[in-house]
């Protein structure tokens, strides 16, 4: 181990500038008056905006930091610039719902911001060790969020998801534990060439097991998504759109990460657990979806079945041909995600009133009629998550497809487009709802979240058009 | 600029200009939303007719291409290729005729909402001259995925009152076939390399020599007819079509009949017998036995319906179940028979649909007991309803004849079916459209006043109607008289297609 030099932190330079950001409004927000919490939002976004224009400028730098500790590269900056959105994002749908539900307090976009903070550190880690502190940096904000009405669902949630967060982490220290006694290295590089000199065997297999059940809770992968429906539910809407988006970027990110540089050596015994955690999730995030009335829970489990599609893409990931297509389809498709996702989950905001009323589907009906623009983008959203053209979720569908194909998987790609049909079955509803079906429904209107469906809905279909430069950026976002 | 004014780029968009303008429309101004859709797709049809007079009808190639490269990221190589034939041209432009018609029709029919339906009939047409001119499969499937959305709101939002059910029923079936061939593109696409139909043919022959085994032909060929034969809809896939068309408000049944059905046929003449050729092969058989039992099956449950429009809607099963019979005979004549029938089903089907609803609108009843006597009151419609109906059960002179008298000829003489009792059998059906046409005619026109002939005040159509049906009329006769101009314009690329499969 060498002293770190000043251009190791140049390689987490971002990471570095939103952590300290975070710290001075911590402090900074001591001094801005109740009521005013505006300018915290305000400097949170602006510290984010100024992270991701830095971020953009490493655009096309590749290095090591900290002793090979923390990657800079292709895949590490569009982790990053994605990430920075979501939490732009983020903001953006909870600084109107906060006032109006009562919640609003700086430390909101502190913890945000520590939150994504950690996410980016994941996106760059190069060693388990990084990864469990990302891990840990991600998720204590996420938990304090998740109880941040403290309602009692909203406690509920919290301390579920802590809990079961806690268990899953546990999962992956066990497993770092595991792979290093098997390999004698953390770093993944050491791993991987541990692994190719014929040190495998089962403990590292085990260990890769382990560390794939811990960030498949963080993903929501089934069989471990049990907590997300609550969770998603009983947090505020606001989180759950931050939530939903950022921590499964962070996870898959870093699941691509670890499993294409440091386990291709043990592909053979994990591409089947990776088939099977991929179909059993497709199947049952769109099975359970359609008998939800909630539409939080129903996006809870679309959001469940999209871990599932997002999973497709690691399945041939030991396939050396394919493996930089797998990577790409999945940046891509995470891309998608998120802003499907989060213009979702603002359509959902500006229809929830206090008390957590406006929350069932019925509560959609007769939307296109007195605010056809909020219908339409909504209508949008759930084509998108479908994978219907002209939306960027048909190209993203059809990356991932593309993938699994090429990597030979043909059966499970039949089972992805069927789940696809099934999820339409729900989707549509809320379509139904809001175009067939007479009510009178209230909606907010806040900028934040006029600009967060508006932009998103924009992105998801004027980007289906020209995807070229995204798929220029996904494919040569590749790992170093 | 020049990417804009080829003419295949300015028939597929432009309707998306009048979108654009319709945008911009208060809602409460009806007249000039209305307007301003028809005048789009009349320039529109103009465009086509341009295109038509650029179009070579010697040349077996495809046309006018407007190629440009879209999405060329490594392993990705996807073109924004629009281009024509003679495979595609009639249907090109009978998609281009169909809509203003259309678009006339709902003038009074349609009061509620007319700025949301005005915007998703053009979107419509933009998804449907997509589908016919797209030679790219990643371009075609998203045209073909498309066509859905907007036909699902309008059956949704102006259907009768099943409407929701029909309008997800249609989406959901049509999605089932379509996402099984999304899986055989992809398939394709990364054995070949392209997604360029016309490069993928050249490469082809040489996988199917060496990679790809007879069984994966098979398996992508039954992926493909899938999409297409839900769409057309075959004997056992067409439940969905009573549904949609019954629900769907008139102008919807018009382009559901007359172009998305075609698109089912189409898909199968482009892409199933051009790509796959020995399982086409392999499979005509089997393909004319489904198309024979369709035809005597819709010609069946047409007769038993008591519902004009259902009686209507279950004809076209038995209709395209000619059309399927003349793709698969795999000679020259079944094959131009069929294309030409393609047109001539959505000339007549699509007149007996806009006839249905132009009465249904004054009285508000399909059901084929309460008519009687309706000649006597109104004359104009009669006849033109007699016209229709004549040309869509077959009879010499008109358009409907010419089609399925040269697909039983095909059929008849087909090596690939190999057997003359389909054509022999199906023959049947045109005797059996001759029934239920005219026990539906008799009742409704013929006879004593009905219930509803009696008690309602019926107008005969007033001149905006006769605009709307005349043009269809017009082109029965024609087709019927004299098909020579448009067997010429298909045949050379009829020719071309044959001549690469195995027989």
């Amino acid at each position: 181990m060498t002293q770190p030099q000043l251009t190791d932190f140049y390689t987490i330079l971002p990471f570095t500038i939103l952590v300290v950001w975070a710290c001075l409004l911590l402090l900074a927000d001591l001094f801005i008056p109740k009521g005013r919490k505006g300018i915290t939002a305000f400097l949170a976004a602006f510290g984010l905006a100024g992270t991701m224009g830095y971020a953009i400028t490493q655009a096309s730098l590749s290095s090591t930091g900290f002793s090979g500790m923390v990657y800079l590269d292709g895949f590490s900056t569009y982790a990053n610039i994605l990430l920075l959105i979501s939490g732009l994002l983020g903001i953006a749908v909870a600084y109107g719902y906060n006032q109006r539900m009562g919640i609003e307090r700086g430390e909101y976009y502190t913890l945000l911001l520590f939150s994504v903070s950690g996410m980016m550190l994941m996106a760059q880690a190069a060693d388990l060790i990084i990864i469990f502190l990302a891990l840990e940096l991600l998720s204590i904000p996420l938990y304090v969020l998740a109880a941040f009405t403290r309602k009692l669902e909203s406690e509920e949630a919290g301390v579920k998801y802590f809990l079961l967060g806690a268990f899953a982490t546990g999962f992956v220290v066990y497993g770092t534990a595991l792979v290093y006694g098997a390999t004698g290295n953390t770093s993944l590089t050491g791993i991987f060439l541990a692994a190719s000199n014929g040190t495998s065997g089962l403990l590292l297999t085990i260990g890769a097991a382990l560390i794939l059940v811990g960030f498949g809770f963080k993903v929501a992968a089934v069989p471990f998504h049990m907590w997300t429906p609550d969770v998603y539910q009983g947090a505020p809407t606001s989180v759950t759109a931050f939530m939903s988006s950022g921590a499964k970027i962070a996870g898959f990110v870093a699941l691509l990460r670890v499993f294409a540089t440091a386990f291709p050596s043990i592909s053979a015994d994990m591409t089947d657990i990776l088939w099977a955690l991929s179909a059993v999730t497709m199947i049952v995030g769109n099975f359970v979806a359609i008998s939800q009335t909630n539409i939080k829970r129903m996006l809870a489990y679309s959001s469940i079945a999209h871990a599932g599609y997002i999973l497709m893409a690691f399945v041939p990931y030991g396939n050396k041909d394919v493996v930089s297509v797998s990577i790409a389809a999945g940046l891509f498709y995470l891309l998608t995600y998120v802003l499907t996702n989060f213009g979702a989950w603002a359509v959902v905001i500006s229809l929830e009133k206090a008390e957590g009323k406006g929350l069932e589907l019925n509560d959609f009906a007769g939307l296109s009629k007195k605010y056809p623009a909020l219908a339409a983008a909504m209508t949008v959203f759930m084509l998108s998550f479908i994978g219907f053209p002209p939306t960027l979720g048909m190209v993203g569908k059809f990356y991932l497809f593309r993938a699994v194909i090429a990597g030979g998987f043909n059966g499970l790609a039949i089972l992805g487009v069927v789940t696809s049909l099934i999820s339409a079955y729900y989707y549509l509803r809320v379509v139904v709802n809001m175009y067939m079906r007479e009510g009178d429904p209230v909606t907010e209107r806040e900028p934040g979240l006029a600009f967060t469906t508006t932009f998103t809905a924009v992105a998801t279909v004027v980007l289906s058009f020209v995807p070229q430069w995204l798929f220029l950026l996904a494919s040569t976002a590749l790992l170093r | 600029m020049e990417f804009l004014l080829q003419p295949l780029t300015l028939l597929t968009f432009f309707p998306i200009l009048g979108v654009l303008v319709i945008l911009f429309l208060n809602s409460e101004m009806k007249n000039a939303i209305r307007w301003v859709a028809l005048a789009t797709s009349l320039i529109t049809f103009g465009i086509s007719l341009w295109m038509l007079t650029q179009f070579d009808a010697s040349n077996p190639d495809l046309q006018l291409e407007a190629k440009y490269p879209w999405i060329a990221v490594a392993g990705w190589n996807i073109y924004y290729y629009l281009a024509v034939d003679g495979l595609s041209v009639l249907l090109v432009l009978l998609t281009a005729f169909l809509t203003p018609i259309s678009i006339l029709s709902t003038w009074t029919a349609v009061e509620e909402r007319v700025k949301d339906f005005m915007i998703f009939f053009l979107l419509l047409e933009v998804g449907m001259t997509g589908v016919f001119l797209a030679q790219d499969l990643f371009l075609f499937y998203i045209f073909w995925e498309f066509t859905l959305v907007p036909m699902y709101f309008l059956i949704g939002l102006w259907g009768g009152p099943r409407r929701i059910y029909a309008a997800i029923k249609f989406f959901l079936y049509t999605m089932a076939g379509s996402i099984l061939m999304l899986v055989a593109i992809l398939f394709l696409g990364i054995q070949t390399g392209t997604f360029n139909v016309p490069t993928m043919l050249t490469r082809l022959p040489d996988l199917y020599a060496t990679t790809i085994s007879p069984q994966t032909q098979m398996w992508l060929f039954i992926a493909f007819a899938a999409a297409f034969a839900i769409k057309v809809p075959m004997w056992p896939l067409h439940s969905w079509l009573p549904d949609a068309h019954v629900e769907a408000p008139t102008a919807g049944s018009v382009i559901l009949a007359g172009v998305l059905l075609k698109m089912g046929t189409y898909g199968f003449l482009r892409f199933n017998i051009a790509l796959f050729p020995d399982a086409t092969v392999a499979a005509a058989p089997w393909i004319a036995l489904l198309a024979t039992i369709g035809i005597i099956y819709g010609a069946a449950v047409s007769y038993a319906q008591q519902d004009i429009k259902k009686l209507v809607a279950y004809s076209s099963v038995s209709h395209l179940g000619f059309v399927m019979l003349g793709l698969f005979a795999l000679n020259p004549q079944g094959v131009a028979g069929a294309i030409l029938q393609m047109v001539n089903h959505g000339l007549s089907t699509g007149a007996l649909f806009l006839l249905v609803g132009m009465v249904y609108e004054q009285t508000h009843t399909r059901e084929i007991k309460v008519y009687g006597g309706l000649w006597k009151i109104m004359p104009i419609f009669g006849t033109i309803m007699l016209i229709s109906s004549l040309s869509s059960m077959g009879l010499p002179g008109l358009n409907g004849f010419v089609g399925e008298f040269t697909i039983l000829l095909g059929a008849f003489g087909s090596k690939a079916i190999g057997n003359p009792w389909y054509a022999g059998i199906s023959a049947i059906g045109v005797i059996m459209a001759a029934v239920y046409i005219l026990y539906m005619f008799q009742k409704v026109f013929l006879g004593p006043a009905g219930e509803i002939t009696h008690h309602h005040e019926l107008k005969d159509l007033n001149w905006r109607e006769i605009v709307t049906a005349v043009p269809l009329v017009i082109f029965m006769f024609w087709i019927g008289l004299y098909p020579k101009p448009f067997f010429d314009i298909l045949a050379p690329a009829v020719e071309k297609l044959l001549s690469a499969l195995p027989l």
